[in-house]
Formats: structure tokens, C-alpha cells, sequence
């Protein structure tokens, strides 16, 4: 039983890459380019190792959003304000980074913290809502992503705490004093952030917190019923405003490598759109902090070798579409396996129930 | 005491129907709002807010967010969230471009509710048929009308005279203005009188350069309205969105029932990207629909599953919108209408002896005038996200009063309890 499971969590996600493969095999035959020799193209180009340390620095952020996104899945909540979480995290981070003078390490715990706590500041709104009003949080989130974005290019404006640099159209915050910076790790004539290791921290964690502690077993009994929970005297609502809140400190995280390793400071340039991935990562990942880690890292290699494209003709925008079908077919993967499982399961228990009434019919004749 | 509590505002509300039930009151009731608005722009000299420009602009910026909103009712009146709205929307600027730029601007807008359809359609085989989770097939149709667009920009447009990102442009749609009114009441508005004119120039605003589109669109509003509360499908519709076991159980196909309103979801949300290529601007651009999809689906909540309050939305959001393109000093003249409306209304409450609605609203009045004495312009951010915010404190503040379709959002498969 638990062998035919692991193998189908294994069979669904390599399914949905393949036929996101192979759809997109077909549009690269239709443009008339070479879809094999594509492909290999953008394997030797992702591989090479200038172009795998950009990739790992993106998957840390990309995975920060995946782990993000799958506490909220094991509690059924679907955090798609990662976006705005993100935003507050990396914005106040910069701003407080910049504003305090501290000793090396404190700094930038400081703005580590600073960021969790807007991260989940930010998603306690949408929590609030959930639990008390009774809002969903898909919309509320929706909602406050936008939110966030208006506020955040309303707190840049020159006049608040935004910087117009000389020679740039882009506002931004003060720089973070060399004290609030993390180190990086130079290699292959790239640097990789540190915060790397942090991540692997919270990965860990996450397992951890999940598997192994009351806190996590109470959350995924209110993921897997909320009644149950509840009844058996799991504070149901307070665990799913909590684990929003939890999601989106995590959320905040996602931006600070960037930030403290890379830019100093927030602007306007900052990328947007991880919510969505955060959540295809989380299923394509199935919220295991090992597979969330493969996902992200395939999201990355795939944007970073999409300009290869470019130089046969392609649009590189197509990357995008592939990444869309990975997660539908992914989900339509896990669904179809879920009904294969339930099928099992109903003929098992059918074959035993005949047996049994075949028994009993046996015996009620034997009787007469 | 909150029993009382209720008690009155049910009263209260019951009062406001009866209120809202005779015309000549309606009538009352919207000179009494003109008449703030014109004292207001005597006093401020912001006299943007009546104009014939201004609501020209919003009818032309309320219609997309219409058809987003339109669009999003149905897929929920049938019990199926439609988060896609905004891909939808992309599918229909690009299809609409790029047909209107090959045969004209007729076909463009057929061809973007050909592809609407499919694209509904596909969100109804996702979620009905194979039972994915209705948020993420909405998100990854998002995503993949996006990229697609994007995609098929970067081959379709550069050999015709378009751009990677801006399509070639498309022949434009005859205008009309509606013969005597128009021209009667431009008349009037130029007399510049006191409350009359700021009414003849809103209507001239709206019966002037009509588009063909525009108005077809605006029909679209009564009809939904027809077919879903005095239609035999559109009761079906809205039983699917209530409780589809139920439905089920008296022999309602529930299956077929939510492709059909998914795909008319598709479609209209389709054909407000159309609207936005065709009639609002002359091409495909990219990034054009800017998030409207996500507002139409607010408007929905705003107008609690309802077409006319879905309506009441979109013009609502348009008109910030306009607004805030238009003259900034408006918005300001705009919240001391909001702070004057919210005074007379706690007035009204507290006559009543509803001290708490009454006491809230006094807050409200006091605010507007605390901004108005202390700040000089609002951002222009604050005004683009105006619609989410509002949506959200209805959200905050309405919760139990909104009625959504019971079974909106969760899964339902065909022979379950």
C-alpha cells in the first residue's frame, strides 16, 4: 500500500513534466526549429556553471515562496498573497536595515526579523478575516496583493522614504550600511548568496515543526479536518490564523536574499508574480521541503536558459506558458491518481466484502 | 443590546426599501447626491467631477470592469470561481487585435468571444470535469494567456508593422451620438446653471460618441439580469451555485449547467479585453488589461453576486479611475462629497436612534474633513487601488450581510452526498 503510494507521488510529477515536454515539443516543431537540439541547447546552457550559481540564488527565493506556500496547502489554505507578503518583507527590511546602525550580525538579524514580522503582519489581515469573518482568503489576499504594491509605491515616493539616485529612473530605498550585508561565496566567477544556508535552515524547520512537534501535528489535524480537530480540542481557528501568519513571515523571507546580498536596498525593480509560483512550487513539490526544492530549482533553470531561445527565433515568453501547464498537468496528474488510489481501494475492500458474504450465504445453507 | 441592535437595523432596512420602492424618491434621493456634488464643485472649483468628459471617461473605463464583473457572476452564480478572468481578458485583447487587424473590428469581436468561450470552457473541464482546485486552474490560466500573448506578439506582430509587444492597429468602430438629447443637453450644460447643468452634462457625457460596442455591451447587464432570475436556466444556475446535491437530486444536469455558465464567463470577460482593444484603444498592448480582471472579480463581491451591483461597482471603480486620470484636485472634492453624504447620514441614523451606525458615520465625516484640512493631493497609488481597498473593507465591515452562492468555490463531484 504505502509502496504503490510512494510510487505514484514519484509517477505524477514526472508524467506532468513530460507532457509539458512534449506540448511544448510540438510548439517548437511548429515554429520550425529543432526541439531536440533546443533542448539540449538549454541543458548545456543551464549547466554551465556561471549560469548554475544565478539559478541557485534564484531557486533560494523561489524556494522561500514554495515553503511558504505549502504550510498554507497543509492547512488547506491557499496563500496566493505570497506576493504582497513578500513585497512588506523585503520593503521594511530595507527600510529599518537603513535606518539603524548596529553591530555586523545583530543588523541583519534585525532586518531579518523586521521582514518576517511584516510578512506576517501583512498576512494577518487576510487570517483575521478568514477566522473571523469568514472571509475567503484567496480574495481577501487578491485584495491585499494589490494592496501592498499601491502602498509600497506610495511609501517610495521621494518625499517618504524613497531615493532618486542620480543617473537612474528607478526609486528605490537608502542603502543598507555594509554592516547589515551578508557575505556571499564566490565561485565560477559568481557569488552565491548566503542566505542559502538560511534557507536550508528553514527548510529543515519546516520538516521539523511539521513532523515532529505538537504545534505541527495539531496543524496538519486541522488540515486534514477541521471538525476533528476542533472536537478532539485543537484550537482550530487559532491554528489556521496562526499558520497564515506563519506562512507569511516566511513569505517575507523571500526578497532578503536579494536584498542583502545583492542590492542594498528595495526599489521599484523588485520582481513580482511569486505567489503564483510559490503555489505551483508547493504542488509541484508536494509541500515536501526536498521536492519543493527540486521544483524551485527547475523554475529557475527554466527562466534562466529561456533567452537561449531568443537566439534561434523563439520567443522566450513561451517558458512561461510551459511553466503553466506543468501545473495544471500536475494537478491533474495528482487528481487522476487520487481517483486510481480511491478505485483501488473501493475493489479491495469490495473483493473482501464478497468473500465474506459468499462465506456467510455458504454457512446459512449449511445450516438448513 | 445587539439584539435591539438589529432589530433596528432591519427596521431600518425594511424602511429604506420601502423608502427605495417609490421612483419619485430614487429620483429625490439622486438630486439630493447632485446637489452636494455641484455645492461641492462651487465651493472647490474642481469642476471635473459632473463633466460631460468625466462621464464619458468613466462609462468607457466602467465597461471592461463591467464585463470582468459580468463575466465573474456567472462562473459563481453557477457555483465555480473564476479567478482566470484576467487571462480571460488577455485572450480577448489579443484575438480581438489581431482578427480586427486582419478583417476589421466586427470579426475581431466575434473572434474574441470564439476564443473567450474556449478559454471558459477549458476552466469548466478543469474544475467541473476533472475537479482541480478551482483557484489553480484560474491562476495557470492567468499565467499561460499571458505567456501565450506574449509568445504570439513576438511572432505574429513584427512582420506586419506591429511591435513585440503592440500589435498593428485596428480600424476603429463607428460612434454615435443619441440625436435631440445629446445636443439638447450640451445646450444646457453650457448655460452653466446652478445643479442643472452638472446634471445635463453627465447625461450629455454618456449619449455622446457612443460606441456601437459600448452600448451592446451595456445590454448584456439587463439580460444577464433576465435570464438569471426569470429564466428556467438561469434558476438552474443559481440552484448549482445554492446546493448542486440538491440540484442534482431533481434531475438538473449540474455538469452541463456549469460549462455553459463557465464558458459564457469566459466569454464575457473575452469580450471586455476586446472592448479594451478595439473601442478604448486601437490596439493589442502589453499589460493592457492592468489588473482588471482581478477588479471585475471584486466587483463582484462589492455587488454581492448581484448584476446591478456589479454594475453600481464598475461605475464606481471607472470613475475613480477617470477621475484620477483626469484631474487629481477631483478626488479631493470627492471625499468632502463623501464626508458631506456621511454627515447628513449620521444625522439620519441618529434621528433614528442607531447610535452606532450613526456614530460611525460621524467618524467618517470627521475623517474627510481631517484629510481635507491636512492633506493636499492624494497619491495617485491610493486612488489605483481604491477598488480593492473598498472591496475589502465591504469584506471587513459587510461580511454577514453578503450573500454569495452557498457552494461558490468548493468542489463538487457528480453522485456525491
Amino acid at each position: 500500500m504505502t509502496k504503490s503510494r510512494v510510487f505514484w507521488a514519484v509517477v505524477a510529477p514526472t508524467a506532468a513534466i513530460f507532457t509539458s515536454l512534449l506540448f511544448t515539443y510540438i510548439i517548437l516543431k511548429i515554429r520550425g526549429v529543432d526541439p531536440i537540439e533546443m533542448f539540449r541547447l538549454m541543458i548545456s546552457y543551464g549547466f554551465d556553471p556561471r549560469n548554475l550559481v544565478s539559478e541557485l540564488n534564484q531557486t533560494v527565493a523561489y524556494y522561500m515562496a514554495g515553503v511558504a506556500a505549502a504550510i498554507g496547502f497543509k492547512m488547506l489554505l491557499f496563500n496566493i498573497g505570497i506576493d504582497g507578503q513578500y513585497r512588506m518583507g523585503a520593503f521594511f527590511g530595507a527600510v529599518v536595515g537603513a535606518a539603524v546602525s548596529l553591530p555586523p550580525i545583530l543588523h541583519v538579524l534585525v532586518i531579518i526579523l523586521t521582514a518576517m514580522l511584516a510578512g506576517g503582519a501583512w498576512a494577518a489581515i487576510a487570517g483575521y478575516l478568514k477566522v473571523r469573518r469568514g472571509v475567503s482568503e484567496v480574495i481577501s489576499n487578491i485584495m491585499l496583493n494589490f494592496i501592498a504594491a499601491a502602498l509600497i509605491a506610495f511609501l517610495l515616493s521621494p518625499s517618504i522614504f524613497g531615493i532618486l539616485p542620480e543617473g537612474t529612473q528607478v526609486l528605490q530605498t537608502r542603502s543598507i550600511p555594509a554592516s547589515g550585508r551578508m557575505p556571499t561565496i564566490k565561485a565560477f566567477d559568481g557569488e552565491i548568496y548566503t542566505f542559502l544556508f538560511l534557507a536550508i535552515f528553514v527548510g529543515v524547520s519546516y520538516w521539523i515543526m511539521l513532523n515532529k512537534t505538537v504545534f505541527g501535528f495539531n496543524l496538519r489535524a486541522t488540515g486534514l479536518s477541521f471538525r476533528a480537530a476542533r472536537s478532539s480540542g485543537v484550537n482550530a481557528p487559532g491554528m489556521i490564523f496562526v499558520t497564515t501568519v506563519l506562512s507569511g513571515a516566511i513569505a517575507g523571507l523571500v526578497g532578503i536574499g536579494t536584498l542583502l546580498s545583492d542590492t542594498h536596498n528595495y526599489s521599484m525593480a523588485f520582481p513580482s508574480g511569486y505567489a503564483f509560483t510559490g503555489l505551483a512550487l508547493a504542488l509541484l513539490g508536494r509541500n515536501h521541503p526536498v521536492g519543493i526544492f527540486f521544483a524551485a530549482f527547475l523554475w529557475s533553470f527554466l527562466e534562466r536558459t529561456a533567452p537561449v531561445l531568443e537566439f534561434e527565433g523563439v520567443p522566450p515568453e513561451i517558458i512561461i506558458v510551459l511553466q503553466g501547464t506543468i501545473v495544471l498537468s500536475i494537478v491533474v496528474a495528482y487528481e487522476l491518481v487520487s481517483r486510481i488510489n480511491l478505485r483501488q481501494q473501493q475493489r479491495a475492500v469490495g473483493s473482501v466484502s464478497a468473500e465474506v458474504i459468499d462465506k456467510d450465504s455458504k454457512s446459512v445453507k449449511e445450516t438448513k | 443590546m445587539k439584539s435591539t441592535d438589529t432589530k433596528s437595523t432591519n427596521k431600518l432596512a425594511m424602511r429604506a426599501k420601502v423608502f427605495f420602492r417609490s421612483p419619485a424618491r430614487i429620483t429625490l434621493f439622486i438630486a439630493g447626491i447632485f446637489f452636494i456634488i455641484s455645492f461641492v464643485e462651487l465651493l472647490t472649483g474642481a469642476t471635473d467631477i459632473s463633466s460631460p468628459g468625466t462621464s464619458g471617461a468613466t462609462l468607457r473605463l466602467a465597461t471592461p470592469l463591467l464585463m470582468a464583473g459580468i463575466g465573474g457572476l456567472w462562473a459563481e452564480r453557477a457555483g465555480v470561481i473564476n479567478i482566470g478572468l484576467e487571462g480571460m481578458m488577455i485572450v480577448g485583447t489579443w484575438t480581438a487585435a489581431w482578427f480586427g487587424y486582419l478583417h476589421g473590428p466586427y470579426v475581431g469581436i466575434l473572434a474574441a468571444a470564439v476564443f473567450g468561450l474556449a478559454s471558459g470552457l477549458f476552466h469548466a473541464i478543469l474544475t467541473v470535469k476533472i475537479g482541480i482546485d478551482q483557484a489553480v486552474s484560474g491562476l495557470a490560466i492567468n499565467l499561460i494567456a499571458a505567456g501565450a500573448a506574449r509568445y504570439l506578439s513576438g511572432i505574429f506582430f513584427p512582420p506586419v508593422g506591429g511591435d513585440r509587444t503592440v500589435s498593428p492597429p485596428v480600424e476603429s468602430m463607428p460612434k454615435f451620438s443619441i440625436p435631440f438629447v445629446a445636443p439638447f443637453f450640451k445646450s444646457i450644460d453650457e448655460k452653466e446653471i446652478f445643479l442643472v447643468s452638472n446634471v445635463s452634462g453627465l447625461i450629455y457625457g454618456v449619449t455622446t460618441d457612443l460606441s456601437v460596442m459600448t452600448v451592446a455591451l451595456l445590454l448584456l447587464v439587463p439580460l444577464t439580469s433576465w435570464i438569471l432570475w426569470r429564466s428556467k436556466f438561469g434558476l438552474r444556475m443559481r440552484f448549482c451555485g445554492e446546493n448542486p446535491m440538491a440540484a442534482e437530486s431533481l434531475g438538473i444536469n449540474v455538469y452541463r449547467t456549469r460549462y455553459i455558465a463557465i464558458s459564457i464567463s469566459g466569454m464575457f470577460a473575452s469580450l471586455g479585453g476586446a472592448y479594451l482593444a478595439i473601442v478604448a484603444s486601437s490596439v493589442y498592448r502589453e499589460g493592457q488589461t492592468g489588473g482588471r480582471g482581478f477588479i471585475g472579480l471584486a466587483t463582484v463581491i462589492f455587488g454581492n453576486w448581484r448584476p446591478s451591483g456589479v454594475f453600481a461597482g464598475s461605475i464606481l471603480f471607472g470613475f475613480t479611475d477617470a477621475l484620477r486620470l483626469r484631474q487629481s484636485e477631483s478626488v479631493m472634492a470627492l471625499i468632502m462629497i463623501v464626508g458631506i453624504a456621511s454627515l447628513l447620514l449620521a444625522i439620519f441614523y441618529s434621528v433614528s436612534r442607531n447610535w452606532r451606525l450613526g456614530g460611525t458615520y460621524f467618524g467618517m465625516a470627521l475623517f474627510a474633513l481631517w484629510v481635507n484640512q491636512r492633506v493636499e493631493v492624494i497619491p495617485q497609488e491610493f486612488v489605483t487601488a481604491f477598488p480593492y481597498f473598498a472591496t475589502l473593507i465591504v469584506l471587513t465591515l459587510l461580511a454577514q450581510r453578503l450573500t454569495p452562492p452557498a457552494m461558490v468555490g468548493l468542489p463538487f463531484k457528480r453522485g456525491s452526498e
